[in-house]
C-alpha cells in the first residue's frame, strides 16, 4: 500500500470521538435542552396547548386532594375531641312514647340511670373512669343578658375526659361537687352574649332562681357542620357546667315543659355518660359489653351509643376511598394528558423527518436522536406539571380564602403529582422518540 | 505513485426487496477515487447513481462487497460507527440545501461538530471562520430562508468544509440554482478543488461534469465509462 508515506488528510481524529463519560452526557444534555427549547419556543401555542392536559391532570389532583385533606382533617379533629378512647352514652326519647303522650299530659320517665353508671363501673372490666353528665336546657342571666343554653351538671374529670380544657379560671373541683357549692364554668361561646365587656371570672349567673359564681371559662370550639350533626342541635355547643350533685339538687330529676295546652313530663336521670377505656385497642369490645349490658335494663330504645373511635375509623376509610377515587381521576388525567402530548410528538417528528434526516447525514447517531425528542417531550411535560402545580397550590389557596373551607396541601402531593408528570413526559416520549431515530436515513433525506 | 485511495468500493452490490420482486441498484461496481480528485458521477434517472451516492455517503451498506473509506472498511460497521463516520470524514452537499430552517446559518454550520462533541466555543469559532470563507460572515445570524438559493448553497457548503472531511459529495448542487448563482457554486467547488479536496460530485449536466478530472458514467447498476479528464490539480503542483 502507498498510503503510509501521505500524511493524513484530517488533522482531527473524528471517529476517536467517543461520547462517554458524564462529563459529556451532561455537556450534551445541556445541549439538548437548549435545542429543544428552542424548537418548542418555535411553536409556542402549540407547545402550550399541548401540555393543558398535564397542567389540569397535575392541578386538579392538588387541588382535589388539597380540599380533601382538609375536609377530612376537620371531621376527624371534630371526632377526636370526643375522645378516642371514649365511649358516650346519651339518653334519647324513646320514638313510641311520643306518640302516646298525646293531649293529656303525662310523665315519661326514660333514659340512662345512675344504676346504669354503677353497673358499667362493677361489671365490666377496663373502664377507667365513667363521667355522667346531666344536662338541663334553661336560661342563663347576667342581669339583664340572657342566653338559651344546655347546663350540663357534670363531675370535675370533664374537661381531661372531653379534651375540651379550661381556657381561663378552672374547672370545678371533688370539693365543690360534694359540698353542693353553686358554681359553673361558662363555655366561651357564652362569653359575648352575657358578659360582652367584663371579665366573667368571680361573677355570678342566674339560672331560674339560682346564682352561680363563675369560676372558669372553658375553650371555644370549632363550629362545624360534623359537631351539629353529632349533637342534638345547633344550641348544644352553647354549655355551661356545674357540678353533677349541685344539678341533681337544684333542678332534680323531672323536666316539665309547656308545650300550648299539654303539658309533658319527662324523668331523665342521666342525659350524658362518659366511659373512658383504659386501652383504644378495647374500646370496641367494651362497647359491645356496654350494649349488651344496657339493653337488659333498657327495654326501650332510650339511649344512643357514639363510639368516636368507630367514628373516627369510618372516616378514615372514607378518606382512603376518597384518595383511590382522586388517585384514579389523576391517573386517568394524566394519561389522556400523555397520550395528547406523545400525539404530538409522533406529528413533530413527522413533520421533522427531513430535519432528522439532516442531522443523521451530517453524524447524529439513533441515541442523539432519541435524546433530541426525548428531552422535549420530557420539558414539555415538566413544564405542565410545573404550571400545574403552581396552579393547584393556588386554587386551594383561593377556595379557602373565599369560602372558608379548609384546605391542607400536603408536602408531598405536589412533588408526586410534579414526578408522575414527568415520568409520564418519559414513558409517552419513548415511541415518538424511538421512531425518529429507528427512521432510514436515505428515506428521510428524500421527505418533502 | 505517491497519491492516496481515498475511496475504494470492490465488487460492491446493493440489492432492495422491493415486495416480492428484489431490484438490483448496484450490480459489482469497482471505484478507486485517490486523494485530491474531482469526480463527477453521471447517469440516467434509476441507474444507480443515486444508490452509489448513499453507500459513499455511508448512509448505506452494501449488500455485498467492500467499501474503504480512508483506511476503513466502512461496508462492515454498524449503525452508530457510520454515524460517526459521516460526522468525521463526511461532507454532504445537496441538491436542495437541506439546512434546518429553524436554525440560524452560524448553527447550521455547526452541526457536524456538535454531534462530534465538540465544546461550544470552539464549534462556534470554526464555524465563523467558515461562514466567513464562503462570503456570509455578515449573515451568520440569519435564518436560512432570509438567505437566496446561491447563499444557502454556500452555507451547505460551509456545513459540508466545517469537520475538514476526507471527501465531499454533492449532490446535484447546481440544480435547484439559477445559472449566475450556479456558476458561482462551481467556482466554490474549483477552489476546494485547488485546496486539494477530494470531491465527488453528482450531476446530469455535461459541461459541469467536464469541470471535474474525471468523469464515472453508470448505467444499470455498473460503470458504463470512467474517464480521466485531466491530472488533478494537486498532482500538477507537485
Amino acid at each position: 500500500m502507498p498510503d503510509s508515506s501521505i500524511p493524513k488528510p484530517t488533522p482531527r481524529p473524528g471517529i476517536a470521538v467517543k461520547t462517554t463519560g458524564l462529563s459529556i452526557t451532561v455537556f450534551r444534555l445541556r445541549r439538548a435542552v437548549r435545542v429543544g427549547i428552542k424548537s418548542l419556543w418555535q411553536h409556542r401555542l402549540r407547545s402550550l396547548l399541548t401540555v393543558l392536559g398535564i397542567v389540569f391532570g397535575v392541578c386538579s389532583v392538588i387541588a382535589m386532594l388539597a380540599i380533601g385533606e382538609g375536609a377530612s382533617y376537620e371531621a376527624q379533629e371534630q371526632i377526636k375531641n370526643l375522645g378516642s378512647q371514649n365511649i358516650i352514652l346519651n339518653s334519647v326519647k324513646p320514638p313510641e312514647e311520643q306518640r302516646v303522650t298525646g293531649n293529656q299530659s303525662s310523665a315519661v320517665e326514660y333514659g340512662l340511670t345512675y344504676p346504669d353508671v354503677k353497673r358499667i363501673r362493677l361489671t365490666i372490666p377496663r373502664v377507667t373512669v365513667v363521667v355522667p353528665g346531666r344536662i338541663i336546657r334553661d336560661y342563663a342571666w347576667n342581669i339583664t343578658r340572657r342566653v338559651d343554653c344546655e347546663i350540663v351538671g357534670t363531675v370535675p374529670w370533664y374537661p381531661e375526659m372531653r379534651n375540651h380544657p379550661v381556657a381561663q379560671g378552672r374547672f370545678f373541683t371533688d370539693d365543690e361537687m360534694e359540698s353542693l357549692i353553686n358554681v359553673c364554668v361558662l363555655g366561651a361561646e357564652m362569653i359575648p352574649k352575657l358578659f360582652p365587656l367584663e371579665s366573667p371570672l368571680g361573677k355570678t349567673v342566674r339560672v331560674g332562681g339560682n346564682y352561680y359564681r363563675v369560676v372558669g371559662i372553658m375553650q371555644a370550639r370549632a363550629k362545624t357542620k360534623q359537631a351539629e350533626s353529632t349533637d342534638k342541635n345547633a344550641d348544644a355547643l352553647i354549655r355551661m357546667f356545674i357540678p353533677l350533685t349541685t344539678a341533681k339538687g337544684r333542678f332534680g330529676e323531672t323536666i316539665v315543659k309547656q308545650r300550648g295546652a299539654s303539658r309533658e313530663i319527662e324523668k331523665v336521670a342521666l342525659h350524658e355518660v362518659t366511659i373512658k377505656v383504659s386501652n383504644r385497642d378495647e374500646v370496641v369490645p367494651v362497647s359491645q359489653a356496654i350494649k349488651a349490658l344496657l339493653d337488659r335494663n333498657h327495654k326501650k330504645a332510650d339511649y344512643k351509643m357514639i363510639v368516636p373511635l368507630e367514628m373516627l375509623k369510618q372516616a378514615e376509610r372514607t378518606k382512603q376511598i376518597f384518595n383511590i377515587v382522586l388517585g384514579s381521576i389523576a391517573a386517568i388525567s394524566l394519561l389522556v394528558g400523555g397520550i395528547g402530548i406523545m400525539n404530538i410528538m409522533l406529528a413533530s417528528v413527522t413533520e421533522r423527518t427531513r430535519e432528522i434526516g439532516i442531522r443523521r447525514a451530517l453524524g447524529a447517531k439513533k441515541r442523539d436522536i432519541v435524546t433530541q425528542f426525548l428531552v422535549e417531550t420530557v420539558m414539555l411535560s415538566g413544564a405542565g406539571g410545573l404550571i400545574g402545580v403552581a396552579l393547584g397550590v393556588a386554587i386551594p389557596y383561593f377556595v379557602q380564602l373565599f369560602s372558608k373551607m379548609v384546605t391542607i396541601v400536603t408536602p408531598w402531593s405536589p412533588i408526586i403529582a410534579f414526578s408522575i408528570s414527568a415520568i409520564v413526559g418519559i414513558v409517552f416520549g419513548i415511541y415518538p422518540a424511538m421512531r425518529a431515530a429507528n427512521m432510514d436515513p436515505v428515506e428521510a433525506l428524500r421527505h418533502e | 505513485m505517491g497519491v492516496k485511495s481515498i475511496v475504494r468500493l470492490e465488487e460492491v452490490r446493493k440489492t432492495y426487496q422491493m415486495g416480492p420482486v428484489t431490484v438490483e441498484a448496484l450490480r459489482g461496481v469497482s471505484i478507486d477515487i485517490k486523494s485530491g480528485e474531482y469526480v463527477t458521477i453521471m447517469g440516467p434517472s434509476g441507474c444507480g447513481k443515486s444508490t452509489l451516492l448513499n453507500l459513499l455517503g455511508c448512509l448505506d451498506r452494501p449488500s455485498q462487497g467492500r467499501y474503504y473509506l480512508g483506511e476503513q472498511d466502512v461496508s462492515t460497521m454498524d449503525d452508530d460507527e457510520l454515524s460517526a463516520v459521516r460526522g468525521a470524514r463526511l461532507g454532504f452537499i445537496f441538491q436542495s440545501y437541506n439546512l434546518i430552517q429553524q436554525l440560524t446559518v452560524l448553527e447550521n454550520i455547526e452541526i457536524p461538530l456538535y454531534y462530534q462533541g465538540w465544546p461550544e466555543s470552539e464549534s462556534r469559532a470554526a464555524a465563523m471562520e467558515l461562514a466567513r470563507r464562503v462570503g456570509l460572515g455578515s449573515r451568520v445570524g440569519h435564518k436560512p430562508s432570509e438567505l437566496s438559493g446561491g447563499q444557502q448553497q454556500r452555507v451547505a457548503i460551509a456545513r459540508a468544509l466545517v469537520n475538514d472531511p476526507l471527501v465531499i459529495l454533492a449532490d446535484e448542487p447546481t440544480g435547484n440554482l439559477d445559472s449566475t448563482s450556479g456558476t458561482e457554486i462551481l467556482s466554490v467547488f474549483d477552489e476546494l478543488h485547488w485546496q486539494g479536496k477530494t470531491l465527488i460530485m453528482v450531476t446530469h449536466d455535461d459541461e459541469i461534469a467536464h469541470r471535474g478530472t474525471r468523469n464515472i458514467r453508470i448505467r444499470d447498476g455498473l460503470v458504463e465509462k470512467d474517464l480521466r479528464l485531466r491530472e488533478s490539480a494537486a498532482a500538477r503542483t507537485q
